[in-house]
Formats: structure tokens, C-alpha cells, sequence
């Protein structure tokens, strides 16, 4: 793709495009009727303006084309180059003619073509064979690629990585059954009069267990494995580990209970927990930071991974943004709101989406066993997101008694949060460049390149949504139920699938049946969409009801069908959680992990280093 | 290895992420919140809660009640259903933290699955209403996707306070119950939702206008002006549906006893509608059987009302001949305008 430089000024340009004329809404509180002619309307000179762009940009790629052309019609300068190949070639050092002589012998070598022929057994000293299949059946479905065990694994460490991740797919299959009962109760409210399972308690027990449970859990647990593993040194304290996994789990346990029972904080999503309950968490994530930042400090190399800075980052703000938002002094009268707008934005974007994109860091050029696209983009994504991201929360409170100030910054910072994201976005993609075959070979990377997807699209809907037009149109209404899960579903749970898939075949040396992992990724992903869709369509037409200033029983009655087909992707995604939760089950703790020690493996890691010197 | 590189030195990298979170929350988030507290009072006009009423808010937050119901009146006219004013800072100013261990009730809401509630008491006067509405929302609101919150009643077979028994229409009651009665805590509730109302601003303060923001529609929603003569014909079935069935129902039948019927009712079929707007502007409250009629003089406009009434003639059965703008501005003349809520 030889034009792919130009490939963030199409993105930028389109998304002008399309962004363009609702951000016209921001800059007037008034917006004055339309005067005058329409070329004389900043939105239209503005609209004509990026499609110069375009032609601008199409313009300098003709002439420099043109300009190759003529270059390349004129004949090659008289330039001795043969001599100074010759002079090249006689001046080697016997070094270098030594590697040259061993790489044309490597080019000349040839497969004999009996090497896997023979029905004698497979020896392999290197370890390099992973599968072999004597009996080869015509497969139903594309046969993915096997993944390597880990050799040098501290079995103690697997053990830890382990809990978190089976803890976290517990909460996540309790959590959205919760979840879909609720989605249940838009369409039968009558299913069930039992005073700890109406529709108000439910809802916070859903969202806190998904966010605080799975997604904290699962995150947490990739992160104990990430960063020895980055740092290349053992983590700091196994016993932290355990004890930040059972206070975490304590606070889910203690906050559902709470909640069933009628005690709620405040009703601030996502803060519903009272204090004493959200200390616990607080004091997890806390010692998860403090394990993190000793295993950091005991590297021997100078720099650390990129990784390490958005966990580290996320780990502190996580602490950070819990103390502020429980915090009482501040949090009388609207003080309260716009903590809330504050916090419940934060949890999403400094703890959720910061922690995820540091273990994407890691987990996607693993899996695609090449490096990162680029780190100065990741440099880039990282500081304009503690910059852009920690302004922003006050956008959930558009045209409320809220501060106008305040609102109009937090539109500008979503609007600026289209940094991070292409930046984000388009260095995975860059990593996903060349890999097709790859994706297609592997059952992890199916779940990593969706959430990728999901990144930008989630993340750039977030943006349009707090301009003041959408705001018009979409606040309020189940839109917005359809865009946290369109990011906190699509983004974080489809990249922790990605990496959970990754890490916990290499963990245990047992492998997922790829047909249920099939089942999982199909389910989760038509599921989200017949989910997400359906409740964008509703949205839409309940803001236009309201607009139209109809009777507001009118906007419940005509969400009757998309709240059905919410319930139905709801079903599948469901589905799909307890296929996740039956493939970690097999991938952690059934089948014969012991004869995997035994197996070569450990012989590969030598000979390599012996083969990597001599050359 | 002392470097002042953040990328090669994890403790200064780790402080300026801390500091940088740190001072930009404060920023956007402390400060800003603190200076909303230090600098806000309740107007003058407004009641704070009574210990009654403060119950009720725990019930409601405890009740998750916040995430279909919002609070705000925003600053758009498509709001202007739910509020005669846009929420002000000020109306929040009795939000306290609830005690040690609950935080300051967040009441603002995200969602607005139901209606909002800011005008509630104003729109819904009726305790007896609310009463049946949270016992089985289905009872009063066919259409409604409200839970029921049979727990908040108790079913009293004996020794019943008789002016507590609810009439739920057949139904609707949980299975095997007999006299179902209002706990304390769904007094206290409705104690609550009869407290929201908007005060109204100081006299001599202009109101807080609306934004116009609504995309310019065809047929402009009738002007707030008794002279709206000229107004094209508004729809009377659709303010009905938004103004009088939660009480008297789709079929015009109410409730037996908390409503009363339209539906062959000698007062609306009268040929004489004087009686019937005088009632609809008022307000209606002798008969202890039903629940209390709210007065709509100040929240509907002249042509409204003639449009509902209208519509109210000529359906269900009914048949007297539609009134005229004109004839509801005359009898509201001669009421003389009450004093605005």
C-alpha cells in the first residue's frame, strides 16, 4: 500500500466531513437563523474548505506521480556503480565473507521432500513441532493455528493469572445473566414482583459487576502477567496478588448484596456502591499498583515498556479517580453532578480504557509476533488521553444547570479525543498490517482486530455524541445504553477475549476447542450488534418523538420492538459468555497440564542462543 | 540509574502521571464542584424537605428510581413539558449527603426510560394516584414498563385503617391478597413525589427562556397566549393521552374507585360545557371516594383545553357538540386567575 502515508489525512478529512456540520452547534448558544447566501455561512466555507483538501492532496499526488514518470523516462547517470561494487567485494572483512558464504549456503539448501513422509514417529529436538495429525479428517471449518506453551513460566504465576481470569469470567456470566434479566424486564415488567430483583436494584448490581468484577479482574489478572513479563523479571509479590484478587472480590460480593438489599450510595452510576464497599476495591487496585511499580523497579534494562506506562498510568488514576469521586467535601447540591459526570466518565476512560490499551500493547504484537506499528504514536495516544480524556466529564450533562463553561470544555476535549483514538487506531491497524493470513490462521486475533474496530467506532460515537445537536437528539433516550455497551462490550471485553485467548493456551499448554471459541466470537459479536443497532434505531426515533413534543407514552410505546431485539441480542451474547466461560474452564483447569513439563521444550531456549551468536 | 528520562526512570514517570491526573481533576472536577456548593442557596420561594419527604427521597434512591427518572428541566423547548422554567443550580441546593454512608443523592438522572419527575406533584397532584401507580404502574398506565412495587403495600386482612385501602381494580392485585394497604415507607415516597415541584422565581425576576433548538416544524405546538384563535386545529387526542389518561384512562372508563369516568358521564355531556372547563381550569375535589383533579389553568393553553374537551365529547360514546377557543377564554375570565403555583 504505497499511499498508506496519506492514509491519516483521508481519515481526518472524511471524519471533518461527517463532523462537520454538528459542530456547528457548539459554537453558538443561539444559533441565528440562516442569512444571506449560502456561500457566505461559515459551515459551508468550512464544508468546501476539507473538500479542498481532498482535491488539494489528489492535486500533489498526480504531480509528484508525473514528476516520477518524467525522471524515470531520462537515462540513469553515468555513475560508476559496478566499480564500487567491485571495490566492495575485494575489500571484505573475512567476517563478512564468512556470514556471506553461510547465507548462500542457506539459500541453496532444499528440502529433500521426505522429511515428514516416513511413518517413522516425529522426532523434533528443537521443540519446533507443535500438532501433528496422522489421520487427517476433511475439517467442517478452517483449522486455526496452534499456539506454543510458555516454557519458562513460574507455575506459581500461572496460578495467580489463573484465578483472576476464571474470578473474572465467574462475575462476568453472574453479572450479564443479570443483565439480560433486566434487558427481560423492558419487554415483560410483570415477570417477576420480588422486591430484591426489580428492575432499580438490578441495574447497578449488572453494571458494577461487569465493570468491577469481569472487566477490573480480568484486566488485573493480564496485567500480573504482563508486566515481570515486559520487565523480564519475577513479580514483586505473589501474596499481594492474592489478597488484591479476594478484596476485590469481597467488594463485588459485598456491593451486590448491598445493592439487592436496597442500599445504594446515590444512585451516580457506577458509584452505587456505599464507601466502606468501595474502600475495598479501592485498596485492590491500590496494592495491584504498588505490586506493578516494585516489579517496574527491579527491571535491569534502562527503559521500560510501553505497556507498563498505560498500566501504571491506570492503575494510579483508577485510585485517584476513586478517591475523588467518594470524597464527600466537594459533593453537596450539583457539586455532586459534576463529580459524577467527573467519575463516571474517568472509570471508563483513565481506569478501563488506559489499563486495556496497555495490555494491548503487549498482547497484539505477541499474538502477531511482530513489533508494535509505532511507539511515538503510543507515546502520543497516552499523554493526549491523560490530557484530553480527564476534561470531558462534564459532557454527560449537556444543557443541564450545570456551568455552560464547564460543558463547552468538555465538549472541546471530546472533540480532542479524536487524537488518542486515531492514534490508538491506527497504530493497531498498522500492527495488523501484513497479517491477514494471520488473523485468519488464529483464534485470538479474530476477538483483538474487532475490539480495534470497536475502539474507533466506539470512541469517535462517543465524540459526536457530546456535541450539542446529537445531544438534542439522542440524550437521554436508550442510545446512549447502546453506545456504553457498543464500548465497554465491544472495546474492553472483546480485547480481553483477544488476550485471555492468547495468554491462557500458552499458560497451561491446553488449547480452547476452536469450534466453541467460533461459537463464543459469533455470538458476542451478532449478539452485540443485533444489541447495539436495535437500541440506536429506538433511540433515534424516541428523540425525534420528543422532539416532536408527542405524548411521552407515545416514545415507550414505539420502543416495544427494539427493546424485544435487545433482549434477543442480549440472549446471544449471553450464550456466548457461558461458551467463554466452559473454553477458560478447559484451558485452565482441565486436561493433563503436567506432561507438559517434560515435554522438549525447554532444550529449545539454548540452542537458539547458540545459533544466534554463531551467526 | 538516576535519569530524568520518563521513559527510563519509572519513579519521576509514575509522579508525573500522579501530579498531571491529580491537577487536572482538580481543575475540572473538585474545584469547579466546590465553587457550585460554596456558591449556591435555595431561592426563597423554595420548601426544604420535610423529614416525611427526606424518607421518601432514601426510598427513591434506594429503589433505584434514578435510573429511568431524571430530574432536570433543560434549557431546550423540548423540555419545556416537564418544567414552566429551565433547573437552576439553586433548585438543587437542599441536595446534602444522606449520612455517614450514603452519598449525596444523584438525582439529575441519564436516562429518562420514564417521564421526568422535576414537575411531578405538579402534574400528578394525586396521592391516591401514586399510591396505584407504584403498587401496579399497569393499573393507572396500560402502556407503562415501570416495575410494580408490591412491597412497598401490605396486605392487611384485619384490623385495617379503612381510609388506607387501596382500590386496585381486580387485575391487577397480587395473587391471594384481600385489603392492600400502603406501607410506611410507600407513604413516605409519595410524600417525596408530591414535594417536586419547581418554586417559582422571586417576583419581578424575568423567567430563564428556552432555547430554541427544535428543528422548525410545519405546524407550530399552540403559543401559551389565550388569543391563539387563529392557531391550526390541535391534535385533542394526543392531549389527552399526555394530560388526562393517566387518571380517566384511554377508554375514558377511570378507575372504579379512584377515577372517575368521562365515558357517559352527565357533566361531560352536558350541553352546557361550563361546568366541564370550569373544572379542568380549577381543578376538582369534593368527593373523597376519587382522587384529587389537578387545576390545569396555568399549564394549558385556552385552545389546549378547548381541544381536549372537544375530544372529549365526542368519544368513547359521548356525543355533545365541541366547545371553541373563544368559550374557554370566556369562562377564564371569569375565574379569576389564582395566584401561579
Amino acid at each position: 500500500m504505497k499511499n498508506s502515508r496519506f492514509f491519516p489525512l483521508y481519515v481526518a478529512g472524511w471524519l471533518g466531513l461527517l463532523g462537520w456540520p454538528t459542530v456547528g452547534w457548539t459554537q453558538a448558544t443561539t444559533p441565528a437563523p440562516a442569512e444571506g447566501p449560502m456561500l457566505t455561512q461559515p459551515v459551508v466555507l468550512g464544508m468546501l474548505g476539507l473538500l479542498l483538501v481532498i482535491v488539494v492532496g489528489a492535486m500533489l499526488v498526480l504531480v509528484s506521480r508525473v514528476a516520477a514518470l518524467v525522471r524515470s523516462a531520462q537515462p540513469p547517470a553515468a555513475d560508476n556503480e559496478a566499480g564500487r561494487f567491485d571495490a566492495t567485494l575485494t575489500n571484505l572483512t573475512p567476517r563478512q565473507l564468512a556470514a556471506l558464504v553461510a547465507r548462500q549456503q542457506a539459500q541453496a539448501f532444499h528440502l529433500s521432500g521426505q522429511e515428514l513422509g516416513s511413518a517413522a514417529p516425529v522426532r523434533d529436538a528443537l521443540g519446533v513441532v507443535q500438532h501433528v495429525a496422522l489421520e487427517v479428517h476433511a475439517p467442517w471449518f478452517h483449522e486455526k493455528r496452534r499456539t506454543a506453551p510458555f516454557a519458562d513460566l513460574d507455575p506459581r504465576l500461572t496460578r495467580l493469572v489463573a484465578a483472576y481470569l476464571l474470578c473474572a469470567a465467574f462475575w462476568l456470566v453472574l453479572g450479564t445473566t443479570v443483565g439480560w434479566y433486566v434487558g427481560v424486564k423492558f419487554v415483560r415488567p410483570d415477570v417477576d414482583h420480588v422486591a430484591a430483583l426489580s428492575f432499580g436494584r438490578l441495574r447497578p448490581v449488572h453494571t458494577n459487576m461487569v465493570f468491577w468484577g469481569w472487566s477490573s479482574l480480568a484486566m488485573l489478572g493480564l496485567g500480573h502477567f504482563v508486566v515481570p513479563r515486559t520487565n523480564n523479571v519475577p513479580l514483586h509479590s505473589l501474596r499481594w496478588g492474592w489478597w488484591a484478587l479476594g478484596l476485590i472480590n469481597a467488594s463485588v460480593l459485598l456491593g451486590s448484596l448491598c445493592l439487592l438489599n436496597g442500599i445504594n450510595n446515590g444512585g451516580g452510576e457506577y458509584r452505587e456502591y456505599i464507601w466502606p464497599v468501595m474502600l475495598l476495591f479501592a485498596l485492590g487496585v491500590l496494592l495491584c499498583f504498588a505490586n506493578f511499580y516494585q516489579t517496574v523497579a527491579r527491571r535491569t534494562t534502562e527503559e521500560f515498556y510501553i505497556s507498563n506506562w498505560y498500566i501504571l498510568g491506570a492503575t494510579v488514576w483508577g485510585v485517584v479517580l476513586t478517591v475523588i469521586g467518594y470524597l464527600p467535601f466537594y459533593q453537596n447540591e450539583l457539586g455532586e453532578t459534576i463529580t459524577q459526570g467527573y467519575y463516571m466518565h474517568m472509570g471508563v476512560g483513565m481506569w478501563f480504557m488506559t489499563f486495556m490499551l496497555g495490555l494491548m500493547y503487549y498482547f497484539l504484537p505477541m499474538s502477531l509476533n511482530k513489533p508494535i506499528y509505532s511507539y511515538s504514536l503510543g507515546v502520543l495516544a497516552f499523554w493526549t488521553q491523560l490530557l484530553f480524556y480527564t476534561m470531558i466529564g462534564t459532557h454527560h450533562y449537556i444543557f443541564s444547570p450545570l456551568p455552560w463553561w464547564l460543558q463547552t470544555v468538555a465538549i472541546v476535549f471530546s472533540v480532542g479525543m479524536l487524537i488518542p483514538v486515531l492514534a490508538g487506531t491506527i497504530n493497531f491497524l498498522m500492527t495488523f498490517r501484513g497479517g491477514r493470513k494471520r488473523v485468519g490462521d488464529s483464534y485470538s486475533l479474530p476477538f483483538l482486530l474487532m475490539g480495534v474496530l470497536f475502539y474507533f467506532t466506539g470512541s469517535l460515537q462517543g465524540s459526536l455524541q457530546a456535541l450539542r445537536y446529537t445531544n438534542l437528539v439522542w440524550h437521554f433516550t436508550d442510545f446512549n445504553v447502546a453506545h456504553s455497551h457498543l464500548t465497554m462490550y465491544g472495546i474492553i471485553a472483546f480485547m480481553l477475549w483477544g488476550c485471555i485467548y492468547s495468554l491462557a493456551p500458552r499458560l497451561r499448554g491446553r488449547e480452547p476447542r476452536q469450534g466453541l471459541v467460533g461459537v463464543h466470537f459469533w455470538c458476542a459479536l451478532v449478539g452485540l450488534l443485533a444489541y447495539a443497532m436495535a437500541l440506536m434505531m429506538g433511540g433515534t426515533l424516541k428523540g425525534q418523538s420528543w422532539l416532536a413534543l408527542e405524548p411521552f407514552l407515545k416514545s415507550v410505546v414505539l420502543m416495544a420492538p427494539y427493546w424485544l431485539w435487545r433482549a434477543l441480542g442480549g440472549t446471544l451474547m449471553l450464550l456466548a459468555h457461558f461458551v467463554f466461560l466452559y473454553n477458560l474452564v478447559d484451558m485452565l483447569l482441565l486436561g493433563k497440564t503436567a506432561a507438559l513439563a517434560a515435554a522438549p521444550i525447554p532444550t529449545l531456549v539454548p540452542h537458539a542462543d547458540e545459533i544466534l551468536e554463531s551467526v | 540509574m538516576k535519569s530524568w528520562n520518563l521513559y527510563k526512570n519509572h519513579r519521576l514517570f509514575t509522579g508525573t502521571v500522579f501530579l498531571g491526573f491529580v491537577g487536572l481533576s482538580t481543575l475540572i472536577a473538585v474545584q469547579p464542584a466546590a465553587r457550585m456548593q460554596a456558591d449556591n442557596a435555595p431561592l426563597p420561594t423554595a420548601e426544604a424537605l420535610t423529614p416525611e419527604q427526606q424518607a421518601g427521597l432514601r426510598v427513591f434512591i434506594g429503589e433505584g428510581c434514578v435510573a429511568c427518572h431524571t430530574q432536570q428541566v433543560r434549557n431546550i423547548d423540548m423540555d419545556q413539558r416537564w418544567g414552566t422554567r429551565p433547573s437552576l443550580p439553586a433548585d438543587y441546593a437542599w441536595h446534602q449527603r444522606l449520612d455517614v454512608w450514603r452519598a449525596t443523592p444523584s438525582t439529575l438522572g441519564s436516562e429518562r426510560t420514564g417521564p421526568d419527575l422535576t414537575e411531578v406533584a405538579v402534574r400528578q397532584p394525586s396521592d391516591l394516584w401514586h399510591l396505584l401507580h407504584l403498587y401496579q404502574p399497569r393499573s393507572v398506565v396500560k402502556e407503562s414498563i415501570m416495575p410494580a412495587f408490591p412491597w412497598l403495600f401490605q396486605d392487611s386482612v384485619a384490623g385495617t385503617p379503612a381510609g388506607l385501602a387501596l382500590h386496585v381494580p381486580a387485575g391487577f392485585r397480587e395473587p391471594g391478597s384481600h385489603v392492600i394497604v400502603p406501607t410506611r415507607r410507600a407513604q413516605q415516597l409519595v410524600a417525596y413525589l408530591l414535594s417536586l415541584k419547581q418554586a417559582p422565581l422571586p417576583s419581578g425576576t424575568p423567567p430563564t427562556a428556552f432555547l430554541a433548538l427544535s428543528p422548525p416544524k410545519e405546524a407550530a405546538p399552540a403559543s401559551r397566549t389565550p388569543a391563539g384563535n387563529a392557531a391550526p386545529a390541535l391534535d385533542g387526542a394526543a392531549l389527552y393521552t399526555t394530560n388526562c389518561q393517566p387518571c380517566h384512562q384511554a377508554n375514558g372508563e377511570g378507575l372504579k374507585g379512584a377515577f372517575p369516568p368521562l365515558k357517559g358521564s352527565p357533566v361531560v355531556n352536558d350541553k352546557d360545557a361550563t361546568l366541564m372547563v370550569n373544572i379542568v381550569l380549577q381543578g376538582y375535589n369534593p368527593r373523597p371516594e376519587y382522587g384529587v383533579m389537578p387545576p390545569f389553568a396555568t399549564k394549558l393553553s385556552d385552545a389546549e383545553i378547548a381541544a381536549i374537551i372537544s375530544h372529549e365529547r365526542s368519544t368513547w360514546g359521548n356525543a355533545a357538540a365541541p366547545i371553541t377557543t373563544d368559550f374557554v377564554q370566556k369562562i377564564r375570565a371569569l375565574v379569576k386567575p389564582e395566584p401561579a403555583l
